[in-house]
């Protein structure tokens, strides 16, 4: 049961960064009907921004006092500019790196999610689908070599606040023997931060105008225009805000995984299985989907059942959505017409 | 709308012709390019052959898969298989690679197939990622018992391998350098005359190349290619005139898969040697670059593709700042510095940098690739723009 239980917990992050980068693919493919191939290298573009925010706020300066060194050269002292700019708030920022780098993830990923609509994506509407995902591929490969220009191939790693760190007792919880269910506090707080994102999401196209008009838009982006509403607007920024989901989602991931300049690819191709497997174009599909994989995934990795297939975790998404795909062609919640050719 | 021209078949010959010549001189001519040792030359001719297979599915029925380097990653361990159990020679192992890399490709096509357009790719993809995982893990090695892809380190000929065709001739003979030979002929082996080389592995497989790309010429001209054309062009019109597609799409599938097994066997020829790196997705990307790069639907454009790409790789991902500095000597002392340290982020290990820009460049301005935009150039040159334009109005009002 203990097993289960954990096994439950670690499903949860994981589902959790899988449904904000499919919530992301989602908006983008309901609205603008464009395939975005370079969805994963956004996802890594916001883990890069809490790399860069960190080396920002590390940043060390000189204090001008000299120390001596044990074997009795003279170094000048550094401190990092925060520290010497605020004192001891300016150690806490230091360590909540991550979490402020939020603050610089939002605007970062708003501009390049315009930049990348209104400079490229905008002239593939009209183009075959293989173009449009030939297109973003060969953006993914030219931003992914890009920071790998800047930053290096090797993970840089980012640690998570002191105070959320460590393991978190959840035995009390579920009425276990304490210590029995440990797991990684900052995984938990992953989850949360991605049910809240997917929350506020899902709150600002059901209560909000704006919403409203981009939910119309989804459904028949032709009556809308007609309405005299511009909708293209609205769906560039609602490219834009897909684009800051992935990078959010990217963001606070890097202290379970140090990011490199590879990361995207390698979520991109799951959370491209997971769109499928909850329907393309359904919003909901997307997010449940996300969830569903990331269990199935860290259920399969289960000692248990690898005895009886050894390395099932590894294909287990893949065969799940092959299955899917057959027995409910249109995905899980998939709508009858969407992106039938 | 694109009007269906119809070579006659003499002019095929010549092209086929000349192709022949191309690719049998090809250590002479590559020579001042600096482009002709047998390791790259090789590489041109296999990418070429890939990419050509892939041409026969993507570029004929419009459905992009992003997932045929499995097919490449399969023949290359059946081929190493073939040279562990039945012997050094390769055309065993190519016909086996080409079997079993088309069962794959069957049973892959016959679901991917149910969809098409982004699912379609999305199937693919998720097919090859399986694949790698299985080879990279050795699953179903482990499920079996057996040492069936040897995991991450790669599957090698050994020197206690059965080998029932020849291994019972070299048991005596030290076996420490095992080589792939047809029939007594080292397949490693170059010859030099005047300073060219002339490699056995290199024409072994420029062979394999001819005989492919007439096949794939062939299936270009026929029916059968024909009808996979409008399968691209309309298929909602043609499963409307009551024409099952299903079997066309899923006989280029195979068809293309088997020619990537094909390509896949002809990598082992000069190291037998299979690892699962070949299989992973980045490597499907590649050849869609390729048959993009050339010139989708074309028969001469993959392998162009192939091997521009395959050039500049070798060539770029050498380079380096001296080289840079050397090459832009031109340019006065002052900027040249800030021009080579820009320069040099496209260079070395940037290479992909400049192969994304490309790739993106090509999609954005010059779908049809390199061969469409050297066919625009003709049209500019000899002026036959407005009588094209003349015939193709013509048969639109005709539809």
């Amino acid at each position: 049961m203990d097993a289960i239980i954990l096994q439950v917990l670690n499903g949860l992050e994981k589902g959790g960064a899988y449904a904000l980068i499919a919530l992301g693919l989602t908006l983008i493919f309901g609205t603008l009907g464009v395939v975005n191939f370079a969805h994963g290298a956004l996802f890594m573009l916001g883990a890069f921004c809490a790399v860069i925010m960190r080396s920002l706020l590390t940043y060390e300066v000189a204090t001008g006092e000299v120390e001596a060194t044990a074997w009795g050269t003279e170094v000048a002292v550094t401190t990092p500019y925060v520290t010497q700019l605020f004192g001891e708030f300016g150690n806490t920022l230091i360590d909540w790196a991550v979490p402020v780098s939020i603050l610089l993830t939002i605007p970062v990923m708003l501009i390049v999610g315009l930049v990348m609509e209104r400079g490229l994506i905008r002239h593939f509407y009209k183009r075959p689908h293989a173009e449009q995902i030939l297109v973003t591929f060969g953006l993914a490969i030219v931003l992914a070599e890009l920071i790998k220009a800047q930053f290096g191939a090797n993970p840089i790693p980012v640690p998570e606040p002191a105070a959320l760190g460590g393991m978190a007792d959840f035995s009390g919880i579920f009425g276990s023997e304490p210590g029995t269910i440990t797991y990684p506090m900052w995984r938990f707080v992953y989850f949360l931060f991605s049910a809240f994102i997917i929350l506020i999401v899902f709150c600002f196209l059901k209560f909000t105008t704006f919403g409203m008009v981009v939910r119309a838009g989804m459904e028949d982006r032709e009556t809308v225009g007609l309405l005299g509403i511009n909708i293209g607007k609205r769906f560039t920024f609602m490219f834009a805000i897909s684009a800051m989901i992935a990078g959010l989602a990217g963001a606070m991931y890097t202290p379970i995984i140090s990011p490199d300049y590879n990361i995207g690819m390698e979520f991109l191709v799951l959370s491209f299985v997971v769109v499928v497997v909850g329907g393309m174009g359904s919003l909901g599909g997307a997010v449940s989907a996300g969830f569903l994989l990331g269990l199935l995934q860290s259920f399969s990795a289960m000692n248990e059942v690898k005895a009886i297939i050894p390395g099932i975790d590894q294909i287990i998404i893949y065969l799940v959505a092959i299955i899917v795909l057959l027995v409910r062609p249109r995905g899980l919640m998939g709508r009858k017409g969407v992106m039938e050719t | 709308m694109k009007i269906l021209t119809h070579p006659t078949s003499s002019v095929d010959s010549t092209m086929m012709f000349i192709f022949v010549a191309a690719v049998l001189t090809m250590p002479i001519w590559l020579t001042p390019i600096g482009a002709a040792y047998p390791d790259l030359m090789q590489r041109f001719v296999i990418f070429g052959l890939f990419a050509t297979g892939f041409n026969i599915l993507f570029g004929l029925t419009g459905y992009l898969s992003f997932g045929h380097a499995a097919f490449l990653g399969i023949g290359s361990y059946t081929a190493v298989w073939s040279f562990k159990l039945l012997g050094m020679n390769p055309i065993p192992a190519a016909i086996f690679a080409v079997t079993v890399s088309g069962v794959f490709a069957l049973v892959i096509g016959y679901i991917s197939l149910r969809r098409s357009g982004i699912y379609f790719s999305i199937l693919t993809l998720a097919f090859a990622q399986m694949c790698y995982a299985i080879a990279y893990s050795d699953l179903i090695g482990k499920f079996l018992g057996i040492n069936l892809t040897n995991g991450e380190t790669g599957l090698r000929v050994l020197a206690d391998d059965p080998r029932m065709l020849d291994g019972v001739l070299t048991s005596g003979i030290d076996t420490s350098a095992l080589t792939v030979n047809l029939f007594g002929l080292d397949l490693t082996h170059t010859w030099v005359w005047n300073g060219f080389q002339f490699n056995a592995g290199f024409y072994f497989c420029a062979f394999v190349l001819i005989i492919a790309s007439y096949i794939a010429m062939r299936i270009f001209r026929s029916p059968f290619g024909l009808m996979l054309k409008a399968v691209k062009t309309n298929q909602n019109r043609l499963n409307y005139t009551g024409v099952n597609t299903k079997p066309y799409t899923l006989a280029a599938f195979v068809i293309s898969g088997m020619y990537a097994g094909l390509a896949g066997a002809l990598l082992c020829i000069t190291d037998p040697l299979a690892g699962a790196e070949r299989m992973q997705w980045t490597a499907s990307g590649e050849v869609v670059l390729m048959v993009i790069l050339g010139g989708m639907g074309t028969l001469m454009g993959p392998m162009l593709g192939a091997g521009i790409i395959k050039f500049s790789e070798q060539k770029f991902s050498t380079w380096g700042k001296p080289e840079l500095h050397e090459f832009l000597a031109f340019i006065p002392d002052g900027i040249r510095d800030t021009v080579v340290s820009v320069a040099s982020l496209f260079v070395g290990s940037g290479w992909h940098l400049t192969l994304g820009l490309v790739f993106m460049l090509i999609v954005i301005f010059l779908p049809g690739g390199i061969v469409e935009g050297g066919r625009r150039i003709l049209m500019i040159v000899t002026g036959s723009n407005r009588r094209n334009r003349q015939i193709q109005a013509a048969a639109q009002a005709a539809e």
